[in-house]
């Protein structure tokens, strides 16, 4: 984890050492967003279902309150406990609690973004709670005591190579083993046990229902529901901005959330859950961890709106080349670049930056969040704020000065070229670092201005 | 743990935009020419396999076939009860259902565009019963297959049982370099007999 001090550029270009996997990297999420064309393709009406995602979510913002008090009397009214977290560290409390109440020490767990959030794994270490991520590209980076790399695929980042050295070492599979068949197989028996054997499973939450008080599980492998229908407790944890009104919004949401994320027509399992099964408690940890913050900030309450696809990271040229760890947080990618400062403004201030501003992001985006907008935004943001290095700021005061005189300009501009005519190192050197990856060009003998004043009769 | 909900309310409160209504157009159609063809085609594609037979002791055949001396078999359909050695009735604790084989369970309603099925816990009757079973075989109707998913949620009450999934083909991952691998957590293959 040793990414987590290195800002976005210096991570990506840890990253970009292996040269060979990192193409191999870019062409993988390509191809998940080649799947993610061709479904939407599909769907005539896709451009009109992305309207209508995108007008229910502005309603979400904006009645916020309303449909979230809704939803708790529902649940209640469904015999599940409703519980509501401040912050990462009352979330994690709370969990605790509950285990602790049962006196639970182990509990599996299938994605959710959420707890990686919250660093709920190693608060509930810190306790002497084990915790077994049941999610197979989660359980492969939890046994690496890595961070997921993707919101989908948390694995993304790791060659069936590196997933049989892994399981090599921790689940006993053949050494040098590597069919993903075998592998899966491996992780499937192993799982199954754990299943088994554990009282307390924690999802997460795809979408909640305001209306009914329940709430939607997606996923492909069927971790979420063999953990949570063999638990005696199911705590769902949920950031409050997955709330939705009805249940017949879902039918907007389902066609689009898996079809923008691999391509899929739908998950293998979508699971609502209402009600416990007699003799479980079901909770629900509704979480606002900053959320209220970023509803209260008009450039960037969109944000909000996210139903965690992950379509913008495939889609994303710096994503597909600099691999989801660099981005130090939670959620990567476009959107994680505009959730994250947020969260901490100092620690984050570098992932705006962490984009070509191609808006690739917002056009796959299933519910018309304005990523590229609002990474063009938080820079200045940031910069207002003084969270912008001290390169960046003086280099570009120096060019606003010279851009706004006339006299100035004409100067710096004949004695550049005069430079890069003579002494062409002092700009194509390592110390410049826009020069690592590009040439100047020759420099003409005149300017444009010095031809124009020759010529201009 | 009352002073965070109110401090997160008064919070949302405070900066939430001014209110924007709910679309009038949410939902839309999906012409297919033939609906049932359309069911058959995708879950084909995600894996699934299916077939269309006349009644139910033609599924029963198909299924003796299919799955020839298999043990551990529970079934949901009371008509087809007979073809099961695990009887339900006496399983309390989900736990017990760990050994289970095959499943066999009706749906309520398959949807054409994703070849999603909706089964609830009265069909499933443990909720745990699709996902543990090694194999699923589910039973829907014909005519209860509809083009699309808003029409299918135009068609269900989501909270008129405890539990209630769409399920889509077998389980599956591509969390090891994309390639797909059928047989995750849930059932290793599902088999739709579709009564026409």
């Amino acid at each position: 984890m040793s990414q987590h001090t290195l800002d976005h550029a210096a991570a990506s270009e840890v990253f970009n050492r292996d040269e060979p996997r990192v193409d191999w990297h870019d062409e993988t999420l390509w191809w998940v967003r080649q799947k993610r064309d061709r479904a939407s393709k599909g769907i005539p009406e896709w451009e009109d279902l992305r309207e209508a995602a995108s007008r229910i979510k502005h309603h979400v913002l904006s009645n916020m309150d309303v449909l979230l008090e809704t939803f708790e009397r529902n649940a209640q009214n469904n015999g599940v406990t409703v519980h509501w977290a401040a912050n990462a560290q009352e979330h994690n409390e709370i969990i605790h609690s509950l285990l602790a109440k049962k006196g639970i020490d182990r509990m599996i767990k299938s994605k959710s973004m959420l707890t990686e959030e919250c660093h709920l794994n190693d608060f509930l270490r810190s306790k002497g709670i084990e915790v077994i991520d049941t999610d197979l590209g989660e359980r492969i980076v939890q046994l690496r005591q890595e961070p997921p790399s993707h919101i989908v695929l948390p694995a993304i980042h790791l060659k069936k190579s590196d997933v049989g050295d892994t399981f090599h070492e921790h689940l006993g599979t053949e050494k040098g083993a590597t069919d993903p068949q075998y592998l899966t197989e491996a992780a499937r028996q192993h799982l199954r046990e754990t299943f088994l054997t554990r009282r307390a499973a924690l999802t997460g939450v795809n979408f909640a229902i305001a209306e009914t008080g329940g709430f939607v599980v997606c996923t492909n492998e069927g971790n979420a529901d063999m953990g949570a229908h063999l638990s005696e407790i199911h705590i769902a944890s949920m950031g409050f901005e997955k709330i939705i009104p009805k249940a017949e919004h879902l039918g907007v949401f389902l066609r689009l959330l898996t079809r923008s994320a691999t391509g899929q027509p739908v998950t293998a399992y979508s699971s609502h859950f209402h009600r416990p099964r007699p003799g479980q408690e079901m909770h629900i940890v509704i979480v606002d961890n900053g959320r209220s913050t970023q509803l209260g900030r008009e450039d960037f309450r969109n944000s909000l709106k996210c139903i965690r696809c992950g379509a913008c990271m495939n889609t994303c040229p710096v994503y597909r080349r600099s691999g989801g760890h660099s981005y130090h947080n939670a959620v990567a990618g476009p959107i994680g670049s505009i959730l994250a400062p947020n969260l901490d403004m100092r620690k984050n201030a570098d992932l705006p930056f962490a984009s070509t501003l191609c808006g690739s992001c917002s056009n796959v985006c299933p519910v018309k969040i304005d990523i590229h907008d609002q990474l063009y935004k938080w820079r200045q943001v940031l910069a207002k704020e003084g969270y912008v290095g001290g390169m960046k700021k003086t280099s570009l005061q120096l060019a606003a000065k010279v851009l706004a005189s006339p006299t100035l300009f004409k100067l710096s501009f004949n004695t550049a070229r005069a430079v890069l005519r003579m002494a062409p190192w002092a700009a194509n050197n390592p110390l410049n670092a826009w020069s690592i990856h590009r040439e100047l060009p020759d420099a003409p003998k005149e300017s444009f201005r010095q031809w124009y004043e020759k010529n201009r009769k | 743990m009352s002073t965070s909900r109110e401090s997160i309310l008064s919070a949302i409160r405070k900066n939430k935009p001014d209110l924007l209504p709910l679309p009038d157009k949410f939902t839309f159609e999906s012409n297919y020419p033939d609906v049932l063809e359309q069911y058959q085609q995708t879950l084909q594609m995600i894996g699934g396999t299916v077939e269309v037979v006349p009644d139910l002791p033609t599924v029963s055949q198909r299924i003796g076939e299919l799955f020839p001396n298999f043990k551990e078999v529970t079934v949901t359909i009371p008509d087809l009860r007979y073809l099961a050695d695990v009887d339900l009735e006496n399983i309390t604790d989900p736990h017990e259902l760990e050994d289970i084989n095959l499943a066999i369970i009706p749906g309520r309603y398959g949807v054409a565009e994703n070849g999603a099925i909706w089964v609830t816990e009265q069909e499933m009757k443990q909720r745990a019963l699709p996902f543990i079973t090694q194999h699923l075989v589910l039973v829907i109707r014909a005519e209860t297959i509809v083009p699309n998913m808003h029409e299918a949620y135009e068609r269900i009450q989501v909270d008129e049982t405890g539990f209630g999934t769409f399920i889509a083909g077998p389980s599956k991952t591509a969390d090891i370099e994309q390639s797909l691998v059928v047989g995750a957590h849930g059932a290793r293959s599902l088999v739709v007999f579709i009564i026409k």
